[in-house]
């Protein structure tokens, strides 16, 4: 056992972390360096839903259920799994709207309703208050196990009078810090950086805790869970609790409304929406969320069975009370550090939960309960009153203080007769009363305020009968006669049976009962009337917010305005200082350099709107702002109206952007198409140029020749002989220069001329073989030939092969050596195309040279020894290989010769066409 | 004492062309077959003149150009640059870089000959 001062001391002292988390957080947030803008953080937040009811009550609801626990996990993973779209919808909504809570949420959709939103609230208030008794009861049951004093005369100073309870000044205290941490100054849009970070920390500490007792557990105290487990089944008591069918006597049925229970909490619960919906820094965060939070449910729900089995099989039935087996374990095995670790983490989830819940719930209190009931009175309408900030703080801190309180009266009132769970079930029962109203005012555009409030009230109320007051009854505060026998008597009027509905346990049964309930009047009364404007203008804005949203939104509002007014309504319930500020930067947003340059349009109405919304909610702020401006309210044909005009805006400017996406495109087309005609151009210059080159050298050999021979008669005759002979020559290359541009230039443009035939390719090369082979035998080379033994045919112009192949070996035949040069010409078939090799044992090619042979004027070979050439012959020879489909290249390293090769297909396509084809 | 006159040229028909005419003229004549040999014997041989063809193989005739004329240790060498690309850019830009005269080919015997004899004259 511990004592009381140490648990005390331990607690305080992990509030102050806690609190130093948060500080450090908002100030990070002021820097602008924030630490929450991560969706890691965002994740963590999110597990503010695991509470003290996780920590302590799954392994009790274990312990008599077995795998009973576990629905409360599946739903949340298969809401973030399935509708993650649902809540990535409210965020947007939230976000544009400046919504704040879910009050203001139902309030706002519904034509800004003052009643809806009071409602709302009063359902919040009324399901929240049994579940912030279950995290002091959590507390204080974990205090008095972890001290080992019984119930009464728990803490040091307590007794059995009210004011020397201990769980009081818990509730106080944690009064104090939600305080601390959610209500010491006013934001615009209620997010709280700093509470944010703590409540990431606090679910980690929680995680890491349960793990942490989990594992002490499973390999502390047993051997491994094939240890604990085997042992279970031994026991056939314990191995009930692991078969799906004798857990639950509710069957498959219970599964299901327990599964859709926890699925609808885990997004309209008050705490969820604040930290799903109201904190959330980037909407990209919810991606990751969908799977890191379900993922975080797992890592906690591992070792709740382990728990609930060991501490059963330890305790056995009936001794120690298993929601407290987290504690109970380790202290029976003597690990005091252990268990004041457990507490913490037991603190941890209940504190997180308690000053979420609380200062959502305060936002709703005060601005949707107390504004609204404020602002009804004449006095507080006239501004006699400057600045309301911190009325408006005064009456958040108060509504904290006042739901824990109320918290505490649950605890003094009902909290002992109830396990954690059906605590926390009785509480999510009523949220799941919001479900028909958000779902349907963000997907369906027919419903209505009344619609909303038959709706809310219906369930609300069959909640109340069905599950609230049998609580209450069962706690022995009320007469618990009506339970049996129904209502003034009435047997179908049970709570518990109604209409003789039996067979369910009783949230299943409380759950049917009401949603139907819920269900039937939200829907019924609102088809039975048209939606005003208002409600109209509303549905539109929340079904359409993504289509909608970002570019200008239609404005619902006609009437005239002064900046002069809003400015200084918005600055009584922001502070002077900030509303300057936003004007300012709207201001600036509008182009326009000051404030009193603003035009009091619909535009600005609706900014001050949206900030007072963040502030007051929305229904607060349009009467605010109806109370300074005046306004023309709009009939539901001229909202019509707005919205045709909207959407035919939209469709015009859509029509445009296609248009202009049409043109750009066709720009862009005529530019590619230009600059491939530039580059066209660049290469016929270049062409042109190299051309021109390549006559005027000839031509500048002939004429320095011919002039020097005609100027000076006396030029010897050995000499004049050798002049004539290099004029000759050079004419020579300048007719096949002119021969081969204008063969290029006629098979580039498609010109030439093909006359295919049927061809032996074997033929072919021997033929060629020996018109070449005088070159060889002159130079004192060798030139060798390898033929198949079978003739190859192909279809082709017999004259272009030819060329091909007397260019390919007339090449070798340049750069082998003298005397000791060595070609060889080699015919093969492979793969229905046939192969020809032409390889010399010259110099080989240089690999940077390899490439550019191929272009038009480069030729190979050391310059001062280059042979004649014209530059033109393996372009042609590729050119006129490719038309026949097939391809030439050439393999060569310095040194060590070449080797020019080339297939052609021996069915040839491209050669199939008519003879005389293009001419 | 005879002048020196350095034929830069990769095409082995006009270098024998202009080796038969500078000889006849009475001057020294050295031949050099790339843009790299050009650039060497220009360094070695200080000739008084270089007939300098553009397209040569290793280095151009520009980048030779530019070198000489940065070198001052080879400020009397006299350049006439000699093309085959006739287009008006290309006699811009060897001038630019500091050839003292410009000739395309073909080019006329006569007048090579007078342009080198008035080149070599003006000092």
């Amino acid at each position: 056992m511990l004592s009381g001062t140490v648990v005390v001391a331990a607690s305080f002292a992990y509030l102050l972390v806690l609190f130093a988390v948060a500080w450090y957080g908002d100030r990070r947030a002021e820097q602008g360096r924030s630490i929450i803008a991560n969706p890691w953080t965002y994740a963590m937040s999110l597990a503010v839903y695991c509470t003290a009811w996780t920590y302590f009550g799954s392994v009790g609801r274990a312990a008599s259920g077995g795998v009973w626990f576990l629905p409360i996990y599946l739903g949340p993973t298969l809401a973030m799994s399935l509708s993650w779209v649902v809540l990535l919808k409210m965020i947007r909504i939230s976000r544009t709207y400046r919504i704040t809570s879910i009050a203001d949420f139902i309030a706002s959709r519904y034509g800004k309703s003052h009643l809806l939103g009071g409602l709302v609230t009063i359902i919040a208030v009324v399901g929240m208050v049994p579940y912030i008794a279950l995290q002091l009861k959590a507390i204080s049951s974990g205090y008095s196990v972890l001290t080992g004093s019984d119930d009464s005369g728990v803490f040091p100073f307590a007794t059995a009078s009210w004011f020397n309870d201990g769980t009081l000044y818990v509730a106080l205290t944690l009064a104090l810090f939600t305080v601390l941490f959610g209500a010491r100054h006013l934001d615009a849009a209620e997010r709280h950086e700093g509470m944010v970070a703590a409540i990431a920390f606090e679910s980690v500490v929680k995680l890491l805790a349960f793990l942490v007792i989990g594992g002490f557990v499973t390999w502390g105290v047993y051997e491994g869970f094939d240890d604990i487990f085997a042992r279970a089944f031994a026991d056939p008591e314990l191995a009930a609790l692991l078969s799906l069918k004798t857990a639950s006597t509710a069957g498959y049925g219970g599964w299901f409304a327990m599964t859709l229970l926890a699925l609808l909490s885990v997004i309209f619960l008050p705490r969820q929406f604040q930290v799903t919906v109201v904190e959330n820094v980037n909407e990209q965060h919810l991606r990751r969320a969908t799977w890191l939070f379900p993922g975080y449910l797992l890592l906690i729900n591992i070792f709740v069975l382990p728990i609930a089995l060991g501490g059963l099989l330890y305790f056995g039935r009936g001794t120690v009370d298993p929601d407290t087996f987290v504690l109970s374990l380790p202290l029976a095995h003597g690990e005091r550090g252990l268990a004041l670790l457990a507490f913490i983490g037991g603190l941890s989830a209940a504190t997180g939960m308690v000053i979420v819940e609380t200062i959502a719930v305060s936002t709703m209190v005060c601005n949707d309960l107390v504004m609204p009931l404020l602002l009804s009175t004449e006095r507080f309408k006239r501004s006699d009153h400057p600045d309301l900030t911190g009325l408006l703080l005064g009456i958040r801190r108060g509504a904290i203080v006042v739901v824990l309180l109320l918290g505490y009266l649950y605890f003094r009132l009902a909290g002992e007769a109830y396990a954690l769970v059906s605590i926390g079930l009785i509480s999510f029962a009523a949220v799941a009363q919001f479900a028909p109203a958000m779902l349907g005012g963000m997907y369906w555009r027919g419903g209505t305020r009344e619609g909303a409030f038959a709706g809310l009230l219906a369930g609300f109320v069959v909640w109340a009968y069905t599950l609230m007051l049998p609580s209450v009854a069962k706690s022995g505060w009320l007469d618990r006669t009506f339970l049996d026998q129904g209502l003034f008597g009435q047997e179908f009027l049970r709570p518990e049976q109604l209409f003789g509905l039996a067979g369910l346990d009783s949230i299943s049964h409380a759950l049917f009962w009401s949603l139907t309930a819920n269900i039937a009047c939200y829907v019924l009364v609102s088809l039975a009337r048209v939606p005003t404007g208002q409600e109209a203008t509303q549905a539109t804005l929340f079904v359409d917010v993504f289509s909608r949203g970002q570019d200008a939104p239609a404005t619902f509002w006609r009437g005239s305005a002064q900046v002069q007014d809003l400015q200084p309504l918005v600055a009584r319930f922001l502070g002077a200082e900030r509303a300057r500020r936003m004007f300012e930067t709207y201001a600036r947003e509008r182009g326009v350099r000051s404030i009193a340059e603003l035009k009091p349009d619909a535009g600005l109405v609706q900014f001050a709107e949206t900030q007072l919304a963040g502030a007051i909610g929305s229904a607060s702020a349009r009467v605010m702002v109806s109370s300074v401006v005046q306004e023309e309210p709009l009939g539901l044909d001229e909202v019509m109206d707005i919205l045709d005009e909207a959407s035919q805006v939209r469709a015009y400017s859509h029509e445009l952007e296609e248009k202009s996406q049409a043109l750009e495109a066709a720009t862009g087309e005529l530019r590619a198409a230009n600059e491939r005609l530039k580059e066209l151009d660049r290469l016929k210059d270049d062409f042109m140029s190299s051309v021109t080159h390549e006559l005027r050298t000839p031509l500048t050999s002939i004429r320095a020749f011919s002039e020097m021979l005609l100027d000076d008669p006396k030029i010897d005759l050995k000499d004049r002989t050798r002049f004539l002979g290099i004029i000759v020559s050079e004419t020579e290359r300048l007719t096949r220069l002119v021969n081969q541009v204008l063969d290029m230039a006629k098979i580039e443009s498609g010109h030439a001329e093909w006359h295919n035939s049927d061809i032996d390719m074997r033929d072919l090369v021997g033929h060629a073989v020996e018109t070449t082979e005088q070159i060889f035998r002159d130079r004192g080379a060798v030139l060798e030939l390898d033929l198949p033994d079978h003739a190859l045919h192909l279809r082709a112009d017999r004259d272009r092969l030819l060329q091909v192949l007397l260019n390919l070996i007339s090449n070798a035949a340049k750069f082998v050596p003298n005397d000791t040069g060595v070609a060889r010409v080699r015919l093969t078939c492979e793969a229905g195309q046939l192969r020809v090799d032409v390889t010399d044992n010259g110099p080989g090619i240089a690999p940077e040279q390899l490439g550019v042979i191929f272009e038009k004027f480069r030729q190979g070979g050391d310059e001062r020894a280059r042979p004649q050439g014209t530059g033109l012959g393996l372009p042609i020879s590729r050119q006129i290989v490719e038309h026949f489909g097939g391809r030439l290249w050439v393999q060569s390293k310095p040194g060590e010769g070449a080797t020019f090769s080339f297939v052609l297909p021996l069915s040839p396509e491209a050669g199939d066409g008519p003879d005389h084809a293009m001419t | 004492m005879a002048k020196k006159i350095l034929i830069a040229d990769d095409e082995q028909n006009i270098v024998i062309s202009l080796e038969f005419l500078m000889k006849r003229e009475g001057y020294e004549v050295s031949v050099a077959n790339d843009g790299d040999e050009a650039a060497r014997r220009i360094r070695a041989e200080k000739p008084d003149l270089v007939l300098l063809d553009v397209m040569m193989p290793k280095k151009s005739g520009f980048e030779v150009c530019q070198e000489v004329k940065s070198n001052p240790e080879l400020q009397s060498v006299r350049i006439l640059m000699l093309t085959a690309k006739g287009r008006d850019t290309e006699v811009a830009k060897g001038l630019a870089l500091g050839a003292d005269a410009y000739m395309t080919k073909p080019f006329s015997t006569k007048e090579l000959v007078e342009r080198v004899r008035s080149m070599l004259a003006e000092r």
